[in-house]
């Protein structure tokens, strides 16, 4: 089973050169840490800010340069700012390649919910809905159950929708599954954990073909 | 030149009045308009419906029109950060309008561009999509969003000059010049305001003609969220 970090670091392999990249809060912030040698990407923030390097030594923290999280960052060479209808024209226009977020609740058809739990929390979407419903690529990163051991991948989302038919794929600390027009195609399961492991804790429909290979991290 | 200067925050907010809709640019607490929304606690108006992206802190922020019951509204995309602003929204005293960021920008812009609505994917198919009109263009489905129609906006500025021209720092610009021109009166607040002709035209984020007021700060806090730092 993997923790956090490994999971963000199986994700890190999904980075291709040249790729522009929207990290989600959470887990995904992690993934760059781990970006493989030899290829150039850049992460892309949606309060303004493309180019985005890593926090900045003490004392030279600056209230005008956060990231989405509200953190304090710094900027990359070659860096931009913009303005918030920029940053999403980045989004929408589809110019960001690979969007990179955590859920709450994942269905077999690609629906996603992360906002809202009704009448316990309600935190608002932010840029979610904006980044789910417009990227080609979208990874969700996860744990494959919640705190009470029951499945984040379901047939259908009991919570509000972020966004309908989008998420491509699902890394969770079990498995990387490939969301299919059947469902949840397993393609790799975590270091020791069983194919069995993995129908056990997966509610929605779930493909299973051929040796399912372990990852590689 | 078309003069914009106002010499006191007290005179760039002539006309606020209660019940009124407000812009206030800003994401998180970085590039927030610092002293209007303390000159808005000293007037006490009431009954606001504001549009920004986030509440504030409870402590800062627009948390402080909160903590004074000032605001009837919010209008934002992400609301987590603030204990007051939650209890206030369980309880039902304050009503909330939660829409996808780039809504909100696109909103903004509309408004300050001239189009009285657009389409986009953003919520289609979620709760935000409901009683909205809804449209397929080339096999994917948009829903209709409006430009929203507010009385003042607030923004802030880093630089500016007497013709009300504006350059933005860093990721303090945001929200700030999608809402420049998008409300009846445009008040723009700025660290350093200098005389027309001192800012180099090339580098004008915000040409003067959507601001109406502007003048200088009197102080910024700039308070940090989140802190983070690595070690040498």
């Amino acid at each position: 089973m993997l923790d956090k970090n490994g999971i963000a670091k199986r994700i890190a392999k999904e980075l291709k050169d040249g790729y522009f990249v929207n990290l989600g809060i959470g887990i995904p912030t992690l993934v760059a840490n781990y970006i493989p040698e030899g290829v150039e990407v850049e992460f892309q923030s949606e309060n303004g800010v493309l180019g985005m390097g890593p926090f900045p030594f003490e004392g030279e923290e600056d209230p005008d340069i956060i990231n989405a999280g509200k953190q304090t960052i710094t900027t990359m060479p070659g860096a931009s700012f913009f303005d918030s209808a920029m940053s999403f024209s980045m989004i929408r226009g589809k110019h960001v390649d690979l969007t990179i977020l955590g859920a709450m609740e994942v269905a077999e058809n690609g629906d996603i919910a992360n906002w809202k739990i009704p009448g316990k929390m309600v935190k608002g979407m932010g840029g979610a809905m904006d980044l789910v419903a417009s990227a080609e690529n979208i990874i969700v990163a996860m744990m494959h159950t919640n705190r009470e051991g029951e499945s984040k991948l379901l047939k259908k989302c009991t919570l509000p929708l972020t966004g309908v038919n989008c998420v491509k794929k699902v890394v969770t600390n079990m498995a990387v599954l490939e969301v299919t027009e059947k469902g949840f195609k397993l393609l790799e399961r975590a270091p020791g954990v069983s194919v069995e492991d993995i129908k056990n804790a997966t509610e929605g429909y779930l493909e299973v073909s051929g040796e399912i290979p372990e990852m590689q991290l | 030149m078309i003069r914009k200067t106002v010499e006191s925050v007290t005179k760039a907010l002539d006309g606020v009045e209660d019940n009124m809709t407000l812009m206030l640019g800003g994401f998180g607490l970085c590039g927030i308009p610092e002293n209007a929304i303390a000159e808005l606690v000293k007037r006490n108006v009431k009954g606001l419906t504001c549009i920004s992206n986030n509440a504030g802190v409870d402590d800062f922020g627009l948390g402080l029109l909160l903590q004074k019951k000032q605001i009837k509204k919010m209008v934002s995309s992400y609301v987590g950060e603030n204990e007051e602003f939650e209890r206030q929204m369980l309880s039902g005293e304050l009503d909330v309008e939660l829409i996808p960021q780039g809504t909100l920008a696109e909103r903004c812009r509309a408004a300050q561009s001239g189009f009285p609505a657009f389409y986009t994917p953003a919520g289609y198919g979620t709760e935000v999509a409901e009683g909205k009109e809804s449209r397929e263009f080339n096999g994917k489905m948009y829903i209709l969003e409006k430009a929203f129609e507010a009385d003042f906006a607030f923004v802030k500025a880093w630089k500016g000059d007497e013709a009300g021209n504006l350059i933005f720092k860093g990721t303090a610009r945001n929200f700030n010049p999608c809402m420049c021109g998008a409300a009846k009166i445009t008040v723009a607040e700025v660290e350093e305001l200098v005389p027309a002709g001192e800012l180099d035209p090339n580098q004008i984020h915000i040409p003067g003609i959507f601001v109406q007021r502007i003048f200088q700060g009197e102080k910024y806090e700039k308070r940090i969220e989140q802190r983070t730092v690595r070690t040498k």
